[in-house]
């Protein structure tokens, strides 16, 4: 199912996928050599993030909650930077008073990360709300995961949006890993009682769709129908994107559970081993992608090498920006707490 | 029109000050608009946003359902976005439902994003004790707001000085909490036409007076007139400061009010309990210690809900009679 992208798109595509992947692994190793608190990665959810910017525009506004690295690297958002930002350094997008859990990027519309994990859904209703008053085109995009809808407000934000009309799209990546996560007394996950997270919008005449969060084309497919709508004014949309969870996610602290990924495994199986072998051959979102592109006879394994290649070295890059931007002076805490 | 807009007589209520105020920012600025429960078409449930719907319309006076959460977070993203919003919350103690928008975003935009983004919005809201409403509709919960760094809070004490003071909280760039006290609603006085701009964190003397400086806002501040007119008659000169907003704090005019009369008291509709008489007792005692005669004093609301029947709600309303027993009792008592 790739017909409904461009080759242009499914390479870029692919390229913002390789660098998530590659960015997040370095954080695994940078956190080694560095403390910068609690983090949340975004291994095993690329596709979603690295798709949906597919369907916006320069102008559009974006919004998200703590597992953020790769909407805003899908964005944009230059990766020096954002390593500077997790690191709490001078040249970090916010001058190290957000770190990873609070990244805001001006420059790509990249309105809030939010703590809170409802929080930033509230505020999309806003942005929506500002967009449409401007009266152009412009959608308001809000990444959250499923244990926001745990939260009041985002219930309140989508009942706004509703009946305004309001030019905002919800997507909620949901990688609940459910029983799996319980069983092994892992880190908690949701609870909702709706027996689909998509069917809670629909109630109040949302258009919601369920996807596979890990599928480039079936993502693209439901998103960009649900933007193109919304341009013209039908109102906001709602996208449950459905991954299973990367086991490295799931103690409190993210760890290489599955390794530093060889994308070789698309197509040697000798490769793929370990406990989480089946995570790898079945969920991985980049596999699956490199599989697919390869399938298609519109990627190369040198190609693919190369790509990959190059994106090493920009993240290597990127992490030796952010260690070696110095730290805030310390009177820089108390600069800034009102806009003139 | 705005309401006695033609009206050569500016003896204006507070509630039409504010009005008036909202009619100027409004006309002047496309992108301020008024978001609240039952502000449209119903103009209000206390009729203070009447006219506004009729005259700019459903598009910049919105009606929302009751989701105060979400209508103050719709708030602040528009204004990220580029809005200059006024968020009505119905009553003070409904800030509790805003929390987490307010505190965690809000406050925090400007700082989070070192810059990066502001949150120019106005939320305006009613507040303290009278008309028997009961626990859940007459708290004073200033203080708490004005803890939170990022927060300005805004509190008038007469028409005018509501008119001048919200016209600056619409055209300033930061989150603006704006508490009327509904007991001042209808208090009358002259209002300056068109532009009139009071700087937030200018505090005023209300009145003058050398042995005794007793500092208030929003609706004590008549308490406190009142009770320096009690006062003049034992001969005690009282000297009214109001405080006009918590953040910022006017420290300055605080000072100098202390070192001229050498007492102190603090009064306040709010909490006594980690409340800002305490704040300002404490300012007073860093900054001014020398020039005191007395230990500075506080008079605040008693650590108790506010109870319906009237036969007890008063009871959380301190008086000019307590204000003047405070002040005595700063001289040893007075007759």
């Amino acid at each position: 199912m790739t017909d409904n992208l461009t080759p242009d798109q499914n390479s870029a595509i692919l390229d913002r996928m390789l660098l998530i992947r590659r960015f997040e692994e370095m954080l695994i190793d940078l956190a080694g050599d560095h403390n910068f608190g609690h983090y949340h990665l975004y291994i095993g959810e690329e596709a979603t993030g690295a798709t949906v910017v597919e369907s916006l525009t320069e102008t559009d506004l974006l919004l998200t909650t703590w597992r953020n690295h790769g909407h805003l690297l899908a964005r944009g958002a230059d990766p020096g930077r954002m390593v500077a930002e997790i690191l709490g350094r001078a040249d970090g997008y916010n001058k190290g008073r957000g770190g990873t859990l609070h990244l805001t990027v001006r420059d790509v519309g990249f309105l809030s990360t939010s703590g809170l994990v409802g929080g930033a859904v509230g505020l999309a209703s806003g942005a929506g709300f500002a967009l449409k008053q401007a009266g152009e085109d412009n959608i308001c995009v809000v990444f959250f995961g499923d244990g926001a809808m745990e939260e009041g407000v985002v219930f309140e934000a989508m009942n706004l949006a509703s009946l305004w009309s309001l030019p905002v799209l919800f997507v909620c990546e949901n990688n609940n890993s459910g029983a799996i996560s319980a069983q092994e007394g892992g880190f908690p996950s949701s609870e909702i009682a709706a027996s689909r997270i998509s069917d809670i919008p629909k109630s109040l005449n949302i258009k919601s769709e369920l996807v596979d969060g890990a599928d480039v084309a079936a993502v693209h497919a439901v998103i960009a129908e649900a933007v193109g709508g919304m341009r013209k004014g039908s109102g906001p949309a709602f996208i449950e994107a459905y991954t299973e969870r990367w086991p490295g996610s799931r103690p409190l602290w993210p760890t290489q559970a599955t390794g530093v990924t060889q994308l070789a495994a698309a197509w040697d199986p000798s490769l793929i081993t370990g406990e989480y072998a089946g995570w790898i051959d079945e969920f991985d979102p980049l596999i699956r992608f490199i599989r697919n592109q390869l399938d298609a006879g519109v990627l190369s394994q040198d190609e693919l090498r190369e790509r990959d290649s190059k994106i090493c070295d920009q993240i290597a890059e990127a992490r030796a920006f952010g260690e070696a931007s110095a730290l805030p002076g310390p009177e820089s805490a108390l600069d800034g707490v009102f806009a003139a | 029109m705005p309401p006695d807009s033609q009206q050569t007589d500016r003896n204006l209520t507070l509630k039409d000050a504010v009005l008036e105020a909202m009619f100027e920012e409004m006309e002047s600025d496309q992108n301020v608009i008024l978001i609240g429960e039952d502000v449209g078409a119903a103009g209000g449930v206390f009729k203070q946003t009447e006219g506004l719907f009729e005259t700019f319309g459903a598009d910049r006076v919105i009606d929302t359902p009751i989701s105060e959460s979400a209508i103050f977070g719709l708030a602040v993203g528009a204004a990220m976005a580029g809005s200059r919003p006024i968020v009505e919350v119905m009553f003070g103690d409904f800030l509790t439902l805003v929390m987490d928008q307010l505190v965690n975003q809000a406050a925090k935009v400007h700082y989070m994003s070192a810059g990066g983004f502001n949150v120019p919005l106005v939320l305006r809201t009613g507040i303290g004790v009278g008309g028997n409403l009961g626990p859940q509709h007459s708290q004073s919960l200033h203080g708490w707001l004005a803890h939170i760094p990022g927060l300005k809070v805004v509190m008038p004490s007469s028409a005018s000085d509501a008119k001048g003071l919200f016209k600056a909280a619409v055209r300033d760039n930061n989150p603006v909490i704006f508490m009327e006290d509904r007991m001042t609603y209808n208090l009358k006085e002259q209002v300056p036409e068109g532009e009139h701009i009071i700087p937030l964190g200018s505090a005023e003397v209300k009145r003058e007076g050398a042995d005794v400086s007793i500092y208030a806002v929003a609706r004590s501040v008549h308490t406190a007139l009142a009770a320096a007119e009690h006062l003049q008659v034992k001969n005690v000169s009282a000297e009214v400061v109001d405080l006009r907003t918590l953040a910022p704090l006017d420290v300055e005019t605080i000072v100098a009010s202390v070192q001229k009369t050498g007492r102190a008291l603090v009064l306040d509709g709010g909490y006594q309990s980690f409340g800002i008489t305490g704040e300002i007792a404490a300012t007073i005692g860093e900054l001014a210690f020398d020039y005191l005669d007395a230990p500075v004093m506080r008079l605040a609301a008693p650590d108790v809900p506010v109870p319906f029947s009237p036969a007890l709600e008063a009871m959380t309303v301190p008086s000019a009679e307590q204000v003047v027993a405070k002040v005595t009792g700063m001289y040893g008592g007075l007759d």
